[in-house]
């Protein structure tokens, strides 16, 4: 198992390496300098020449790349050309609300999602699977931009229940934390759910017509037992390695809903460094979310050989 | 039982939001700041956060006259080669070295100096800076230049502590010192910058609030709503379509003030291959396509009637405006018969225009506005960094930009439209509005300098390298239980005898 583990790690480095050469190619290409992007106001040509000159801006692109490379070796992920902030400080400042809101919208997920699409499953064909399949049709057409305005208007300034931004580190102030996370996790979590719930939903039928669960029901196991025991079980393998990949798109953060939340998450900060040119934020967070990303990836497997008998033999 | 009490116990604990400490304000602004180091900093809502945090050498008033806040008062040698400030005596920073001339020589030298700032080009008629005395600088100037004083009423004036920004070089803006009503505290990206009372401010008796915290919320609507639902104070900067809703709202108010900047289209006159068209080459043209807007419709359809029509960099209520030119009245005749003189039937012209809904809305009633006189215009929405690399490159025939906006003349004409001006992206270069906007800089006396900038004004609005639309306003909308803020010209929150209301 560890030398699977291994051998996983060892394969992803070189994607770390195409995944970071392609962002700071395709940055390249961006059409803006990002010394007038820096400039704003003030960008008459000797500023412009020399924030140019301080930046190495004028080096080849390759060269560029291996000083950025060279530095992230070292541990050095460069400073933000917008604020001077060390990028390595950024990064750990957003990973923990990002990984917060992550874990919040997946529990709301599955929550919603696995138990509908369970439902859905066994209810086939019934007012309720068409019930339940018009909900997650809805969760995925309805845009997260709107449904947390409308949230933010309704929950907080109509009712008053919640606060309609912000954020507080879960370890300064939990019940603050989890007031300001709960409406975005959701807003996030309902577009997952409904993935989750049609995931669940066609897996669980594919169970739920095998031969073992005939044999199951024809010993006398009553529905919930051949539900829950036997086909869940079954189920589940494809749900979990969904779920564990869906998690890792988390990571990433999520732009619409961090901006409209006013959450400062990954989401927000990639989308602000783009923007503005921020060469080395962007870099930094794009490796960040893809090792993020690759991790959960190596999760899901590891978690469905665990779970499956037969895998675990054939390692 | 118990299991069920647990969990509505926990929900009423969510759900109770928690109260705001006492005499804390919570504003929310546009954006988030970018570095918070006065030498090195370029955002427009980073210098709302230095109007808490920063005193300056002086400050603006209501009319945008020039005011003293750490200087007392201020004069020009006759030769105009020196200006002497004299500066007060009970000034101190966050970190208690005390505020004197040394102090004013550390900082403009940096400024001039430090390979981060950005303040060079402001600062530029410097030659030097000395102190003439424990609280007297001198700063002598390589050319004389009026505009000078004012760029000290903005971030080249803006005073941090010396040992502070000798300890931390350009780190500074990580834990910035300075010498305002508020002391730093704490600063969390994209999310908050706390600033408290520093008690031993030198006009303490004007500050009222003990703690402030600024939120950036990017989106109008949202900061709106988290101004409805008491999660902030005041937000900067509302959009002009939900003043309707502030003002039908109660317990919110609003304020609103006429900016010193414009809105704009730059003509590409000489920078380029793309110059090479009827629009670059003949100014009637220009005229024809001015005459063919209703800059007061654009106000009152893209603005809500909250912004202002105008015509020239200055807004009709300034004392710089030229009134013998006031705002044209949209004249579609008279401009067919430009065109028809230019020997033009049609024009096709493509604008390029920053891709936001606002902006982009304006452009389209321009279209429609000049298809009439004769003008098929193509509208070309980029992503506002290309916007400006393909305006420097000259990738443009008409190029619709905004400009902030400077309290002194000069910063709104000289470096767009002399020949060599630093932004004069159209390449406009006319050796008689050189010479007018060069004197203005060198003459002091503000009679004979308004005479000199009508004189341009007479040519510029001929020759039109930039067509001005009309002027932004900056609109606040506060909670009732802020009082005593005013809206200036500048668009800044000053925090001087502002209250809370419990």
């Amino acid at each position: 198992m560890l030398i699977y583990i291994a051998k996983r790690i060892l394969i992803a480095l070189p994607t770390l390496l195409i995944v970071s050469m392609l962002v700071f190619g395709l940055q390249m290409l961006l059409p803006g300098d990002p010394v007038l992007a820096m400039a704003g106001e003030e960008r008459d040509p000797e500023t412009l020449a020399r924030i140019r000159e301080q930046l190495h801006l004028d080096d080849p692109v390759p060269i560029q790349y291996l000083r950025w490379l060279g530095g992230v070796v070292t541990g050095d992920f460069g400073t933000s050309l917008r604020t001077g902030e060390p990028v390595a400080q950024l990064i750990l400042q957003k990973l923990p609300v990002t990984i917060q809101l992550a874990i919040m919208s997946m529990i709301f997920a599955m929550l919603i999602g696995i138990p509908a699409g369970i439902i859905a499953a066994v209810k086939k064909g019934t007012a309720v699977d068409w019930l339940a399949n018009f909900v997650a049709l809805s969760g995925l057409s309805i845009p997260n931009f709107w449904l947390g305005i409308m949230l933010i208007l309704l929950v907080s300034v109509n009712l008053s229940w919640l606060p309609a931004s912000g954020y507080e580190s879960i370890f300064v102030d939990p019940v603050r934390s989890l007031q300001t996370m709960i409406m975005p996790a959701f807003v996030l979590g309902t577009g997952l759910a409904a993935t989750l719930m049609r995931h669940t939903r066609s897996s669980m039928l594919g169970v739920l017509s095998a031969d073992y669960i005939r044999t199951a029901r024809a010993k006398g196991l009553t529905g919930r037992q051949v539900v829950l025991k036997h086909s869940f079980r079954n189920a589940l393998l494809p749900v979990i390695t969904l779920t564990a990949l869906l998690f890792g798109e988390l990571l990433a953060g999520a732009v619409l809903t961090e901006q409209i939340f006013t959450i400062p998450g990954f989401g927000k900060l990639i989308v602000d460094a783009v923007f503005n040119r921020d060469y080395a934020v962007v870099q930094g967070v794009v490796l960040c979310t893809a090792v993020g990303f690759l991790l959960m990836n190596l999760v899901a497997d590891v978690l469905s050989v665990m779970l499956n008998p037969r895998m675990r033999a054939a390692l | 039982m118990t299991r069920h009490l647990l969990t509505a116990t926990a929900l009423a604990a969510l759900l109770t939001a928690l109260p705001a400490a006492a005499q804390e304000l919570r504003i929310g602004l546009g954006d988030d700041a970018d570095i918070l180091d006065p030498a090195q900093s370029r955002t427009f809502v980073g210098r709302i956060v230095y109007a808490g945090l920063c005193d300056k050498l002086v400050d603006l008033d209501a009319d945008a006259q020039i005011i003293p806040m750490l200087a007392t008062d201020w004069s020009y040698s006759d030769d105009g080669l020196q200006l002497i400030m004299n500066l007060r005596d009970d000034v101190v920073f966050h970190d208690g070295t005390a505020f004197d001339a040394d102090a004013v020589v550390a900082n403009i030298t940096r400024s001039m100096t430090l390979p981060e700032s950005r303040r060079k080009s402001e600062l530029s008629s410097v030659a030097s800076v000395e102190a003439t005395g424990p609280l007297q600088v001198t700063f002598t100037l390589t050319a004389p230049d009026a505009s000078l004083i004012a760029q000290l009423s903005d971030r080249a004036g803006m005073m941090i502590s010396p040992t502070a920004a000798e300890a931390t070089g350009a780190d500074f803006g990580q834990n910035p010192v300075c010498s305002g009503p508020f002391k730093f505290v704490e600063r969390i990206q994209q999310d908050r910058i706390v600033l408290e009372k520093f008690e031993d401010y030198y006009d303490a008796d004007r500050i009222q609030i003990q703690r402030v915290t600024y939120r950036p919320i990017p989106d109008t609507t949202v900061r709106l709503a988290n101004l409805q639902s008491g999660e902030l104070d005041m937000v900067e900067r509302i959009a002009a379509t939900d003043v309707g809703t502030v003002s039908q709202s109660d317990g919110l108010s609003l304020q609103e003030v006429v900016g010193l900047g414009y809105m704009g289209i730059y003509a590409n006159i000489g920078n380029g291959d793309r110059a090479l068209t009827p629009m670059g080459e003949d100014a009637r043209v220009r005229q024809a396509f001015s005459l063919a807007i209703d800059r007061e419709a654009l106000n009152q359809v893209v603005f809500d009637g909250t912004s202002r029509a105008g015509n020239q960099p200055f807004p009709p209520t300034s004392q710089w405006y030229n009134q013998d030119l006031p705002v044209p009245a949209r004249d579609v005749e008279a401009a067919k018969a430009l065109l028809a003189e230019a020997g033009q039937d049609r024009v096709a012209v493509e604008i390029q225009h920053a891709n936001n809904p606002v902006v982009t809305q304006m452009m389209q009633v321009v279209q429609a506005m000049v298809a009439e006189a004769g003008f098929d215009v193509t509208l070309r929405a980029t992503e506002f960094a290309t916007l400006l690399s393909e305006q420097t490159a000259g990738n443009f025939q008409l190029s619709r930009s905004d400009w902030s906006g400077r309290p002194d003349p000069d910063g709104n004409l000289h470096q767009f439209v002399t020949c060599e001006g630093g932004i004069n992206d159209p390449k406009y270069c006319n050796p008689e509005v050189d010479r007018l906007l060069n004197e203005a800089r060198a003459v002091t006396d503000p009679a004979a300098r308004k005479e000199l900038y009508d004189q341009a004004g007479v040519i510029l609005n001929q020759d039109l390298p930039v067509i001005y639309l009309g002027h932004q306003t900056y609109i606040f909308a506060l909670d009732d239980k802020v009082q005593g803020f005013k809206a200036l010209p500048d668009g800044m929150i000053r925090l001087q005898d502002v209250t809370l209301a419990d």
